[in-house]
């Protein structure tokens, strides 16, 4: 079992440049259903993927893929001749929320947003035309969503990944490498690991993956990686006490940032006072909630979270 | 991106929203050339004489030069002596300001050197009102926040008296509402005139805010003159960075001088830097690994001296130009080097480490730690470089060794 994606998943992309390419290509390596692109111009062609088989991903798979992926001009269009579910946006940051409009609106369950640097006024526009859609979008600006061993969609590196245990959410891309990574090491592994994103305007936030990893039966705990600004951890901190049935354990990145600094990310800023990494991590203790004193414990972190809570 | 005071108001004055008329000076006789026409326009005596540097608490801060002298300075002298009066003391004070270094709660205790002033007319000030636009994370939508404590800083307002603070959710596809504007201004007490010039105010700097895709649009303070006016006397402004590609007429008014230079020359390699006050200088990859670093650095018991993030995607040029930036701080004693290699090759960064010390040279310790794609062949090519790198087996282990290098 995992949340969001598995190896039925059927994904198309939109935003088919260089670094959509390169990732596509990878994703169809790892096993991921790749079923077709949108581009208004090259519609009616046809984009070709063939290389070695990445057997960390999907296992069962011959050595080398050839695929002949379709291009279409519209979400609508390739939803139709495909039966897609999700859609994985590239599109450069000025025409980003366009293309995950267009994909909620042409009947995709699932957009992910790889997109960094999406102006916040169209994420806000974006956001609330999505909640009149039956559509959910993971990011912006994240590393996406994996299932281990059965679909990867997003910029991770698959073979970091083991199909296992343990839910993972965070708003860091590398970070949640270094937790993935930790996982795998301690023989804990993955169910699904989602990359929430570092903007200040996301779609789907801690709460929502607490919500479905909770629900999980495959899931047995969860690992979140929060960092500065914004209140979201504060407010995970008070579903969690209220509803979390498993062990969350965590990191918060930043506890060293001056304020009114944004640090890398759009939504990693202290501002008037709010957003420290202190208060998060009181506020997450304080609804049972194990913060690893340093990323290199986050994998210790939660064996230890496991055994106490008598799993 | 900020801007100083005197082109937010600019900005203001061109979308209509009212603010008092001013001019900028660089110079101590463009300030005395300023006040006559002031003096004629707004048919006050008073003028002020105000710091233009990115900080706020200018009114409150002091000049290091002249510690009796505050940022922001009213000029009464024109009440009794005329304009040839108010020009004496203009210049008297434009004269020591100008060139003057200004130390504000803001600025941190080297402050900032004052190099513009700009000369406003004087209200009759009846009320001191606040009034924002910003982003609220937690709904996703903008929200105007006002308050009747005009001239107090808003966090102090939201700790002491939270019920003083009015706030208006903004719906994406429809903006502010009238309802919504005239439910701020009744909130506010504004009565008559007031009320009307307030509801139309609050209006526009919604409007504003939405068009100039702004973080923050605070107005402090806002005030109500003796006449009705609705004026905004003070405003602070910053734009989101993502969507200036779509204000050109913002992005002009970036003042460099203003911001780091090596945070400026870094951004220019695509890495995201900020410079910290410690004295170990850290290169990693991500935003979040990087804020990570700087914690352990700190967990361990040393102090970081920088914010690093080389992006996913690095290449050899940026890996040497974040290496020369990190080791031109005279502050730093040592480097660690975080990398977990994901689309980026742990031995693509190792070559760009040796070929950026090639290039700088390295007189400092350098601890590398990297895991991922191809860590193995990464770290062979560290050992068989012959520099004198130590490799660390994770942050913490990395985190440890750099603080003992730094210390022997």
């Amino acid at each position: 079992m995992s949340v969001l994606v598995d190896k039925d998943t059927k994904v198309i992309i939109q935003g088919m440049g260089k670094t959509g390419r390169f990732h596509t290509d990878r994703a169809i390596a790892y096993g991921t259903q790749m079923v077709g692109a949108v581009h208004p111009s090259r519609a009616g062609q046809t984009e070709l993927f063939e290389g070695e088989t990445d057997h960390s991903g999907v296992p069962g798979r011959p050595d080398r893929y050839s695929i002949e992926l379709p291009i279409f001009r519209t979400v609508k269009e390739a939803v139709a001749a495909t039966g897609a579910t999700v859609s994985v946006v590239y599109v450069p940051p000025p025409v980003a929320a366009d293309a995950i409009m267009e994909a909620a609106d042409g009947g995709i369950e699932l957009v992910v947003g790889i997109t960094e640097g999406i102006p916040v006024a169209d994420m806000v526009r974006a956001k609330s035309y999505l909640s009149r859609r039956n559509c959910r979008l993971v990011g912006p600006n994240c590393p996406g969503v994996i299932t281990p061993s059965e679909c990867k969609i997003g910029i991770m590196p698959g073979y970091i990944h083991k199909a296992g245990r343990i839910g993972v959410v965070s708003r860091s891309g590398t970070l949640t490498y270094e937790a993935v990574h930790q996982l795998t090491q301690v023989g804990l592994g993955q169910t699904t690991a989602i990359g929430i994103g570092g903007d200040p305007v996301n779609g789907t936030d801690f709460i929502d993956c607490l919500r479905m990893f909770n629900d999980d039966p495959a899931t047995e705990g969860v690992v979140m990686i929060g960092e500065i600004g914004g209140t979201a951890e504060e407010e995970a901190a008070a579903w969690i006490a209220a509803n979390m049935t498993k062990p969350v354990t965590g990191f918060i990145a930043g506890t060293t940032a001056p304020a009114g600094k944004r640090m890398g990310h759009a939504g990693a800023i202290i501002s008037g006072g709010k957003g420290t990494a202190r208060d998060k991590i009181s506020a997450l203790e304080a609804a049972g909630v194990t913060i690893a004193p340093t990323p290199t414990d986050m994998g210790t972190t939660m064996l230890e979270a496991l055994a106490g809570a008598g799993t | 991106m900020n801007i100083h005071e005197f082109q937010a108001k600019e900005l203001m004055k061109s979308r209509g929203i009212p603010v008092p008329v001013g001019r900028v000076a660089n110079s101590v006789s463009e300030a005395i050339g300023a006040v006559a026409p002031l003096v004629e326009e707004t048919g006050t005596p008073v003028v002020v004489v105000k710091s233009q540097i990115h900080a706020g608490g200018r009114g409150k801060g002091q000049f290091k030069e002249y510690p009796e002298l505050g940022g922001v300075n009213v000029v009464r002298d024109g009440i009794e002596g005329g304009v040839e009066a108010a020009k004496a003391r203009v210049g008297e004070l434009a004269g020591r300001m100008l060139g003057s270094t200004l130390v504000t709660v803001q600025t941190g205790p080297h402050g900032k050197p004052v190099s513009r002033l700009y000369v406003e007319q004087g209200i009759d000030i009846e009320r001191e009102l606040y009034l924002s636009v910003l982003l609220d994370r937690s709904t996703s939508k903008n929200v105007v926040m006002a308050s009747t404590e005009g001239g107090t800083e808003i966090e102090v307002v939201a700790e002491e008296t939270p019920e003083k603070i009015l706030k208006a959710q903004i719906d994406p596809g429809l903006g502010l509402l009238d309802f919504q504007a005239r439910d701020i201004a009744f909130g506010l007490g504004l009565e008559g005139v007031a009320f009307k010039n307030g509801v139309k105010f609050i209006q526009a700097l919604a409007a504003f805010a939405d068009e100039f895709d702004t973080d923050l649009v605070e107005i402090n303070p806002l005030v109500v003159a003796k006449d009705g006016s609705v004026v905004a006397l003070d405003c602070k402004m910053s734009f989101e960075a993502n969507a200036l590609y779509r204000h050109l007429e913002v992005r002009e008014m970036r003042d460099l001088s203003e911001e780091n230079a090596a945070e400026i020359e870094a951004s220019g390699y695509g890495l995201s830097f900020i410079k910290l006050d410690g004295t170990i200088g850290c290169m990693v990859n991500g935003a979040g690994l990087a804020m990570a670093t700087m914690d352990i650095i700190k967990y361990v018991g040393g102090e970081p001296a920088n914010f690093l993030d080389v992006g996913g995607g690095a290449e050899k040029d940026q890996v040497a130009a974040a290496f020369k930036i990190i080791t031109r701080d005279p502050s730093v004693r040592g480097i660690f080097v975080n990398i977990f290699g994901g689309i980026m090759k742990c031995d693509t960064i190792a070559q760009g480490v040796i070929d950026a010390v090639a290039e700088v040279g390295l007189s400092l310790p350098l601890v590398v730690r990297l895991e991922g794609t191809n860590v193995e062949l990464g770290k062979q090519i560290l050992d068989e470089s012959g520099l004198n790198i130590l490799s660390a087996t994770d942050m913490k282990d990395g985190a440890q060794k750099i603080l003992e290098a730094t210390r022997s």
